[in-house]
C-alpha cells in the first residue's frame, strides 16, 4: 500500500513537474521548493491532487513544508491523515 | 539590394520610400509621413548635401531647436524634425544627440570625415540593428531588413534564447539572431573605416542613497504635473491626427486627462477587452470616457483571434515571447489604423518612472523582511500585493515564505529585487533539450551584472530595482516586442510622455517614498492628478496587462500550425526543446483547470520560438504546411 501511494505521487511529480517518466530524475527527499519543482500555482495544484486523487483533505494550516515538500514527506503526511480518519 | 531591404520594412513606413548612394555608404528609407507630408522625403541632406540622414522617430522639441539653427545662420529646405538633427550635429558635432528630446533611432553619414553614426534614443523606444558582413556594415530597423540583403543569415544565438528564458528578452546589443547586434538605448556606434565604436551618451543614473532631492511634497506634485503636461503637449505636434490607448488604469488615464484639457477636439481613444473578467478592464474604460467624453472604439479580443494571429505577431517581434500580451495590442494597433489615426501616445514608463510595479513592492516587503528573517508575520504581507492572483490567499506563509524568500540572505545583492522572478522564469529552461543546453555560454545573470554601473551598490534598493526593469524588461519586452513592433506593424506610431528623459531625470532624483508609499505604488502621481480624475481610478490598484495564454491555442480546437510545430518530429528537428517533455507540458495544459504561470510561459516560449525558426530560420510561412 505505502509502495503504490509512493509510486503515485512520485509519478504525479514526475509527470507533472519535471515532464518525465524517469524516476532517478527525482528522489523521494528531494525538496520540491529547494529544487525549483514546483512554483506558487503548482502548489496549489499538488493539494488538489492529494484532495481529488487520494482523498485526503488538507487544512490551511497544514499547507506547510514540513508536510508537503517531498515525495516522503507527503506519504508520511497522507499515512497519518489516513490513521487518524 | 537597398530596395530589397526597405522593401522588407515597408509596414514601418508605406507612404513613401527613398535613397541616398554615394561611394562608402548607401541609406534607404520607408516613410511613415507625420511632420511636413509633402516636404519630408528622406534621406535628408545639410546645406551642401555633406552630411546626410536616414531616420525613424520623432523630436519633440525640433520647433524650439529649428529656431536657435537658423539664427546661427543654418538654413532649411524642409519643415521636418529629420533636417534639425543634420543642422544640430554640424553646429555641435557628437554632443548633439544631447539636444534631441524624443524618440528616434537613424544613421547619420559625415561625408568629409566618411563616418556613420547609428543613434537609438535613451529609453529604447525605437529600435535599430545592425551586422558586420564581409563587405562592410548593414544596419536597419528591424532585422528582416537585414536578412533581405541577402549577406545576414538567421541563426539563432543560444544565449539570446537562454537570456529570453530569464528576462524575457534578449539585452541589449544582443538578439535572438547570431551576428546581430542591436545599439543599445542611449547609445551611439560609429563606424569609421573597418572601425566600430560604441559610446553610451545616457544612461538611467539614481542618486547616492541619503542624497535623494529635497523639496516640499506639493512643490513636488506641482512640478510633476506640469512635467508631464509639457511632455504630453510636446508629443502633440504632429501633421496627422493624434489618439491615445486607454487601458482605465491610472497612467493612460493621466494622460487622457490632460490631453483633453489641451486639444480642442474631441479625442480620440482606444482600448482592449477581454472575455475573461479577470483580465477585462472595460468597466474601468468606460468610467474614463465617460469622465472624460472621449470618442473610443474598442478590440474584444478572443481566444481565437490571438491564436490566429499569433504566427504573424512572431514575425513583427523578430523574437520568441514568454506570454501572449503582445498580440492583443497588434489587433489594437489595426484598429487605430483603420479609424484613420496614425499616432497614439500610450502610458508605458509610469511603471518603470515612477514606481508602478508590483516587483518594487515585493522587494520592499522582502527587505523589511531580510531585517528580521525569523519574522512569520513579515511575509504574510506578500499576500497583499496578489490579490489578482487566483488561489494565493489560500497558501500558507510558509509558502510565500519559500517562494519569495530567494536572496533574502544577500538583501544588499543589487539584484535582490528581480531574483524571485528570474528564477521563476528560468525554470522554463526545463524543456531545453541536452543538446541545446550544452551550446549556452555561461549565465545569463553574470552576463547582466558585468554590465552594472559601478556605484549600484551605495543606491537605495528601491532604486536598484528601478534600474533593473529599466534596463530589462522596458526596452527589451515592453518598447519592442509588446511596444514598436505592435504599433508598426500596423504603420501607427506610438508616442511615450512618461519616457521624456526630463520627466526621468526628475523622477530618478526622488526619494523612494514618493514613489511607493508603504506599499501604495505611484504615490505622486496619484497626489498630483487627483483634481483630474475620478477617486475610481485614483484609488484602483494597479492591474497588470495580461492577455490569455495557453489557453488561447488549447481550449477548442487547437490550430493546425500548433499541432505542427510542437510535433515530436518538428520539435526533434530545430533541436531547441525536448519533445517528451514538450508533449507532457502540452497534455498537462490540455486538461488543467487552473494552469500553473511558469506552465502558461513555458508553452508560450516553446511555441513562438518554434514559431521564430519556422519563419526566419527556415524562411516559410505558416501556412505553408
Amino acid at each position: 500500500m505505502a509502495d503504490s501511494l509512493r509510486d503515485r505521487i512520485q509519478k504525479f511529480i514526475l509527470e507533472n513537474y519535471l515532464f518525465t517518466s524517469d524516476t532517478s530524475a527525482l528522489g523521494l527527499d528531494d525538496s520540491l521548493l529547494g529544487r525549483g519543482i514546483v512554483d506558487s500555482t503548482g502548489m496549489l495544484e499538488i493539494i488538489m491532487f492529494i484532495e481529488e486523487q487520494i482523498g485526503v483533505t488538507v487544512k490551511d494550516e497544514e499547507m506547510v513544508p514540513e508536510n508537503l515538500d517531498s515525495v516522503s514527506r507527503i506519504v508520511a503526511f497522507v499515512e497519518s491523515k489516513r490513521k487518524v480518519a | 539590394m537597398l530596395q530589397r531591404m526597405v522593401g522588407a520594412i515597408q509596414h514601418r513606413g508605406p507612404d513613401g520610400s527613398g535613397y541616398h548612394v554615394e561611394s562608402g555608404v548607401g541609406l534607404g528609407h520607408a516613410r511613415l509621413s507625420i511632420i511636413d507630408l509633402a516636404g519630408g522625403a528622406q534621406p535628408v541632406h545639410n546645406e551642401d548635401r555633406t552630411v546626410w540622414i536616414s531616420y525613424n522617430g520623432e523630436v519633440f522639441n525640433y520647433v524650439e531647436l529649428r529656431r536657435l539653427l537658423e539664427q546661427r545662420g543654418h538654413r532649411f529646405y524642409t519643415s521636418t524634425d529629420t533636417e534639425v538633427i543634420v543642422h544640430l550635429y554640424e553646429e555641435f558635432g557628437d554632443e548633439f544627440v544631447h539636444e534631441l528630446n524624443g524618440q528616434f533611432a537613424f544613421a547619420l553619414w559625415d561625408r568629409p570625415r566618411r563616418r556613420l553614426l547609428l543613434v537609438r534614443d535613451r529609453a529604447g523606444i525605437l529600435p535599430l540593428y545592425y551586422a558586420r558582413t564581409r563587405g562592410g556594415v548593414l544596419f536597419a530597423s528591424e532585422v528582416k531588413a537585414l536578412l533581405a540583403s541577402g549577406q545576414v543569415s538567421a541563426e539563432l544565438d543560444p544565449d539570446g534564447l537562454d537570456e529570453t528564458f530569464t528576462f524575457w528578452a534578449p539585452l541589449a546589443p544582443r538578439t535572438m539572431f547570431r551576428g546581430v547586434a542591436q545599439v543599445c538605448p542611449g547609445e551611439m556606434v560609429v563606424l569609421q573605416g573597418t572601425k566600430l565604436e560604441r559610446r553610451s551618451y545616457w544612461h538611467w543614473q539614481f542618486p547616492e542613497n541619503g542624497t535623494h532631492r529635497r523639496a516640499p511634497q506639493s512643490q513636488l506634485e506641482d512640478e510633476l504635473r506640469e512635467l508631464l503636461a509639457d511632455a504630453t503637449n510636446v508629443r502633440l505636434r504632429a501633421d496627422v491626427p493624434v489618439g491615445a490607448y486607454l487601458s482605465g488604469g491610472l497612467d493612460s488615464s493621466s494622460l487622457v486627462a490632460l490631453l483633453n484639457r489641451t486639444v480642442p477636439e474631441i479625442l480620440r481613444t482606444f482600448s482592449i477587452g477581454f472575455d475573461d473578467a479577470g483580465l477585462d478592464e472595460t468597466e474601468h474604460q468606460q468610467r474614463m470616457v465617460a469622465h472624460l467624453r472621449t470618442v473610443n472604439s474598442r478590440v474584444q479580443c478572443t481566444l481565437g483571434d490571438i491564436a490566429a494571429s499569433f504566427p504573424n505577431t512572431i514575425r513583427h517581434t523578430e523574437s520568441p515571447i514568454l506570454r501572449t500580451a503582445p498580440a492583443p495590442m497588434r489587433l489594437l494597433s489595426a484598429l487605430v489604423r483603420r479609424s484613420g489615426v496614425k499616432v497614439v501616445l500610450t502610458g508605458e514608463g509610469a511603471d518603470e518612472v515612477l514606481g508602478g510595479y508590483d516587483i518594487f513592492k515585493e522587494a520592499k516587503v522582502r527587505q523589511f523582511w531580510a531585517s528580521n528573517p525569523s519574522s512569520a508575520w513579515r511575509p504574510g504581507l506578500l499576500k497583499r500585493l496578489y490579490p489578482y492572483l487566483d488561489f494565493t490567499s489560500a497558501q500558507s506563509a510558509a509558502y510565500l515564505k519559500e517562494f519569495f524568500g530567494v536572496g533574502l540572505d544577500h538583501p544588499d545583492d543589487p539584484f535582490f529585487s528581480h531574483l524571485p522572478r528570474w528564477a521563476t522564469t528560468a525554470q522554463c529552461k526545463l524543456f531545453f533539450s541536452d543538446e541545446f543546453r550544452a551550446r549556452i555560454e555561461g549565465s545569463a545573470t553574470e552576463r547582466l551584472r558585468a554590465t552594472l554601473p559601478d556605484g549600484i551598490a551605495r543606491w537605495h534598493p528601491f532604486n536598484r530595482g528601478e534600474y533593473l526593469e529599466a534596463h530589462t524588461l522596458l526596452p527589451s519586452y515592453l518598447l519592442s516586442s509588446q511596444g514598436d513592433r505592435m504599433l508598426m506593424a500596423n504603420s501607427v506610431e506610438g508616442r511615450f510622455p512618461f519616457l521624456d528623459h526630463r520627466l526621468i531625470a526628475f523622477a530618478n532624483a526622488l526619494h523612494p517614498r514618493y514613489k511607493m508609499r508603504v506599499l501604495r505604488e505611484k504615490h505622486l502621481l496619484r497626489q498630483s492628478m487627483r483634481a483630474d480624475l475620478p477617486p475610481s481610478i485614483l484609488q484602483r490598484a494597479k492591474q497588470p496587462y495580461r492577455a490569455p495564454d495557453a489557453a488561447a491555442f488549447l481550449q477548442g480546437a487547437v490550430p493546425d500550425y500548433v499541432n505542427q510545430l510542437l510535433g515530436r518530429d518538428c520539435l526533434a528537428r530545430y533541436g531547441y526543446f525536448d519533445p517528451d517533455k514538450v508533449g507532457r507540458l502540452v497534455a498537462k495544459l490540455s486538461r488543467a483547470r487552473v494552469p500553473a504561470a511558469r506552465d502558461n510561459m513555458a508553452f508560450v516560449g516553446v511555441l513562438s520560438t518554434q514559431l521564430w525558426h519556422r519563419q526566419f530560420v527556415e524562411g516559410r510561412s505558416v501556412s505553408d504546411g
